[in-house]
This record gives structure tokens, sequence and C-alpha cells, in this order.
């Protein structure tokens, strides 16, 4: 497929402008530009025709199974964006005086009291754009909250679960502190002996996902949040896998003092290019009033009952120009009104459910890395067929392109070899669950039969096979003219 | 794969030659290279800099992940494999002679394996 600035013509276009009925000015010279921009000539017809072109190549939610690990790809419901264009909300200013904003405020509110309900946390920011921005601003307030009881300075070490996600290192090390790497057991949970054996007085937090990075829920999360209070760290939790338990158990009842959400996961909201994300951070009492400012406060019992408040306190500043993506915030809201209590529990139920149902009809087929439950994701290992046959994690997920799926997660976590982290999402029927796993079996069976063919797939897709490496290494960044 | 009897090797897969009196050249094994893949990018440290035994000095990056690289000695860094910034694949095609960095005033060493102890060890680990 061309690009579109190779399908331009030079004259094409496609604006009718009225003709010019005020005096012209010249622009100084200072402000000319010296060369026209390379902008593509086109008529209108043909740029519609690019774009549709160009969205029959992508694979998305709404064309079929996506069942990307970690990214809990669920279908985004039509009433959010419903709800996210009413003109009340898209011709916002962030500006406005308050008391023109009320409703905009109420959204802000509910949805805290909602989620802090769902977290089991007292109060909660909107401001972070994304999962990462989450923990980095978490992390601040952890920070902050050591900062204030004088022992910043001793309390430097972050520890991690070496199965965590990347970001939780790299947000620890953006926010100054240093990474300790706790190992994980044989059950792919958190090692409570190597846990305690890093847990001291130099421990500022521990940064942890339940369930975690392989799917498992860590039964021994009250005695791990204990150990790491009882060495004076703070508990951080990574809300990437909240999509299993939320509406059954809470962060804040197992101990967690701080987690972020990513309402572009959990809550159904776009991502994976359909964003933008929104990765709100709820926390304790004890680290409310460290939160980025303006957060939206109650007054009085006026008709104009919500304001922003601007105090500084002990706030650690404003993380993002504004309140967030407000509209993602609208549309995490309507999502969780539309279930409601109910239906929030069951979305987690359903996606456990389904996760469950998927490995036990793939299990004599794919070997599983871990032999028990999984929560709402599970993770397969390739290693043997990699070492007996050469087909790799890579050539099965490949291989799943012909067949419409977008593949699993793979080489994720990086504790198992050649993974595929599969997560089905509560929104799959039984139906598409059940061609899944024809397709996964298929697909075995065609690995079983022409090894080495494995490496040419996908055969049926706009592109082929990739040169990831030779992406990497001499990667073509713009379009040369 | 090849395990080559002229150096020693640590158990997180890099390889120790001895070129001189305290003076050592580091790289990572074959085994090493072979479970990461391709190599696109290699971050190293500058002359001068001082290493740690066991400790993090250099992270490499695959198609599949980015890895620490662990010094398996303390010292300070007199060379760096500057070749290989512009270069990853050699690391690939011959990790032997793609050393990363020299070390000079060598303090400490963790316990190394010989060629045939470091072979045994990776099967196992496979």
């Amino acid at each position: 497929m061309q690009l579109i600035f190779e399908k331009s013509k030079e004259g094409r276009g496609c604006a009718i402008l009225p003709e010019m009925d005020v005096a012209t000015t010249e622009f100084p010279v200072f402000l000319k530009r010296s060369t026209a921009p390379k902008l593509p000539q086109m008529a209108e017809v043909d740029i519609s025709r690019h774009y549709t072109e160009l969205a029959k190549c992508t694979h998305g939610v709404n064309d079929g199974f996506y069942p990307l690990g970690s990214c809990t790809m669920k279908y985004n419901p039509r009433i959010n964006e419903e709800m996210a264009a009413l003109k009340g909300f898209t011709s916002l200013h962030p500006l406005q005086p308050e008391h023109t904003v009320q409703g905009a405020l109420e959204v802000l509110q509910l949805a805290e009291t909602y989620l802090c309900e769902i977290t089991g946390m007292d109060a909660m920011t909107f401001q972070p754009s994304a999962g990462a921005h989450g923990e980095f601003t978490g992390l601040l307030l952890i920070r902050a909250y050591h900062k204030s009881r004088g022992e910043l300075e001793k309390r430097r070490k972050i520890l991690v679960p070496d199965a965590a996600h990347g970001t939780n290192p790299a947000s620890a090390v953006m926010a100054g502190f240093t990474v300790v790497n706790i190992p994980s057991n044989e059950q792919g949970c958190v090692d409570i002996e190597k846990l305690k054996e890093a847990c001291g007085d130099d421990t500022a937090g521990l940064m942890l996902t339940n369930p975690n990075t392989v799917g498992l829920f860590d039964q021994n999360i009250l005695e791990i949040t204990k150990i790491v209070h009882e060495a004076g760290g703070l508990v951080y939790y990574d809300g990437a896998n909240l999509n299993a338990i939320m509406g059954i158990v809470r962060p804040g009842d197992m101990g967690f003092d701080v987690v972020h959400l990513n309402l572009h996961k959990t809550f159904s909201t776009p991502h994976g290019g359909g964003g933008p994300g929104s990765g709100p951070v709820g926390c304790k009492e004890i680290l409310a009033p460290f939160l980025p400012r303006p957060t939206v406060d109650k007054v009085g019992d006026t008709d104009w009952s919500l304001a922003w408040n601007h105090q500084p306190s002990k706030s650690i500043g404003a993380v993002r120009s504004f309140y967030g993506n407000f509209l993602v915030v609208v549309k995490a809201l309507t999502y969780i009104m539309s279930l409601g209590q109910q239906g929030i529990r069951e979305a987690a139920q359903n996606a456990v459910l389904n996760a469950n149902y998927l490995m036990h009809c793939l299990s004599d087929l794919y070997p599983m890395a871990f032999d028990r439950y999984c929560m709402h994701e599970f993770v397969m290992t390739l290693e043997q067929s990699k070492k007996e046959m050469d087909v790799s994690a890579l050539d099965i997920a490949k291989a799943l392109l012909d067949y419409g799926i977008h593949p699993p997660t793979m080489y994720f976590p990086l504790i198992v070899h050649e993974a595929l982290m599969v997560e089905p999402t509560e929104t799959e029927s039984k139906d598409t669950l059940d061609q899944a796993v024809c397709i996964l079996r298929k697909v075995y069976e065609e690995a079983m039969e022409d090894p080495s063919g494995m490496h040419q797939r996908p055969l049926n897709t706009p592109v082929r096979r990739l040169d990831e490496v030779g992406a990497a290494r001499h990667p073509k960044l713009r379009y040369e003219f | 794969m090849e395990f080559r009897s002229d150096r020693n090797y640590s158990k997180s897969h890099e390889w120790v030659k001895e070129i001189g009196t305290d003076k050592v050249e580091i790289g990572i094994s074959d085994f090493a290279q072979d479970a990461l893949g391709d190599i696109v990018f290699v971050n190293l440290p500058q002359a001068g800099d001082e290493v740690e035994v066991q400790t993090p000095f250099c992270d490499v990056e695959s198609v599949k992940a980015v890895s620490d690289v662990y010094s398996p000695v303390s010292g300070i860094v007199c060379e760096v494999n500057e070749d290989l910034l512009d270069n990853p694949a050699r690391i690939n095609e011959e990790p032997f002679d793609a050393w990363l960095i020299r070390v000079e005033q060598v303090t400490q060493r963790e316990a190394l394996l010989s060629a045939e102890e470091y072979e045994d060890f990776t099967k196992k680990e496979a």
C-alpha cells in the first residue's frame, strides 16, 4: 500500500474556499516560510479511500478476538462514547468559572467515590495520563510521605518482584529511588523469605500487582504488606490486573497504601492507539495531603456545591496540565454506572471464568507455565517446542494472525521462557472462546506437521513477517521526499 | 554452542578473560547471546567508571527484551568496545571476540566457572 505522500498529485485538493471579501495583509518576511510545506495534495474521495484502506489493515477489538495479556483489551461499550460526546462535556474549557462546570466536577467527584470504593482507598487524583504516569505519581506520594517524616535520606529503596511490568522499576528510578529485585518462588509469587531479607530501614516501599504478572493471586498478600509496613515502608498497587478482582477484594483491604488504575484497561475506555489513557491514583488517608492539586471538594450547601481545591498544603504539585484526560473519566464513569455494583463484580468473575475455560481447553496441547487455577490471564510456555522443533512463541503468535486473532502478549513476563500470555477478558462469549480454542489447536497441529513452515507465517495478512531486527538496527524514522 | 576454554565464566553468563596483571576482558557467552536472540542495541559504561562484582554495568537489548549484564569482577573500566555501539550484531556473530569492556585494577572476583563447569551449568539451566 502506498503512503499518502506517494499518492499526492500536484494541484489536487479538496477545499473550495469562498472568494476573499476583506483586504489582504502581507506577513512580515521573517514570519514567512521560504519553502512550501510538503503536504499531500489529494481529492477528498482519495483521502477517504486512503484512510479506509488503512483501517482495513488494522486489527482492533471491534475486528476480532484480542487476548493481549496484561492489557485487558475488553470491548468498549458505545454508550461510553455517547456520554463523552455530550455537548455539555465537549464544549467545556478548562479555565471556565467553577459555577459553570458543576456537572463536570460532579463527574470527577462521583468517579472518585466509586473508584475509591472499588479499590478501598480514601482519596484520588485524575491527573495522570496513563498507567506509568500514575506509577510515577504514586511513587512521588511515597517519597513525599517519607520526606515529611524526615526519613527520605535513609529510605531509598523500592522493592520490585522480578515478574513486574518493566514500568515499575523505571518509575521508581524516575522518582529518585534505587530498585531492589525480589525473586519469585516456584509458584510465581513473591518469595516471602527473600522479601524479609530485603526489607529494612532503607525500604521506601514495595510495588506489586495482585493478581500478579503471571495471572496468579498471591495468597500471602496480607503477610507481604505486613512485612513491608513493619519495616516502615509503604505498599504500591499496580492496577494493571484489577480486572480480575474488582467488586470482590479491594487493594485497600489487602494492605496497599496507594494504587494506580488504568481506566483504559479495567474501565473499558479505548486504548492501544485509540486512547488517550487515564491513570488515576488513589491513596489512603495518610497520603491524601500529598496528592496533586487541584482536587474537587464540596463547599457548603450553596447552589454551587463543588469547587476546585488549589491549596498547595503538602501537595507534590501538578503532574499534568489541568485535570487529566477528563473525557476518559466520563467514559469510565459511564461504564461503572451502567454495570452497577453487581455488574462490576460479575465482570471480574466472568473474566476469571473465561481465562480458566480457555486454559483448560488448551492445556493438553500447550504447556502451561503454572499448573493451578489462574485469575484473568494465564501464561503458556513454548520452551519445549522451541527446543525440539524450533517452533517459538513468536511463530505461534504470527500464525494466529492468519486466522484473524490478535496474538497474545509474547515473551513476557521474562521469568517464563517462550511465554505467551493470554487474557480473553469477560466480554467474549463462549462461542468466541470455542472458536479461539479451535484456531489455537489448529495452529499447534500445523506446527507439528510443518515446523519450518511456521517461520514463514503469517501468510494472509497485508504485510508478511516483518524484519524486527532490521527495523531496530536500521530504523527509518521519517519519509524522505 | 561453543565454550572456549581460554577463559572463565560466571553463572550470570558473562565470560572473563585474563589479559594482564589484574586486568580482564568481559563479554557475554555464546549461550547468553543465543538465549537473548538478535541484539539490536548495547548500552556501555565509560572508561574510568567503577564496576562492582555482581552489579550490572551494561545492558543489551534484543528484539525480545532488555537485559542487564553483570560484572563478575570489581575494578575500573579502562576500555570500552565502542565498535559494538554501531555493530551490536557482532555479539551474536562472534560472542567471544566481541568483548564489552576491559577492566583494570581488579580487586575482587566472584567464584568463576571453567568452560567445562559452565557447559554443565548451562545444561542444567536449559
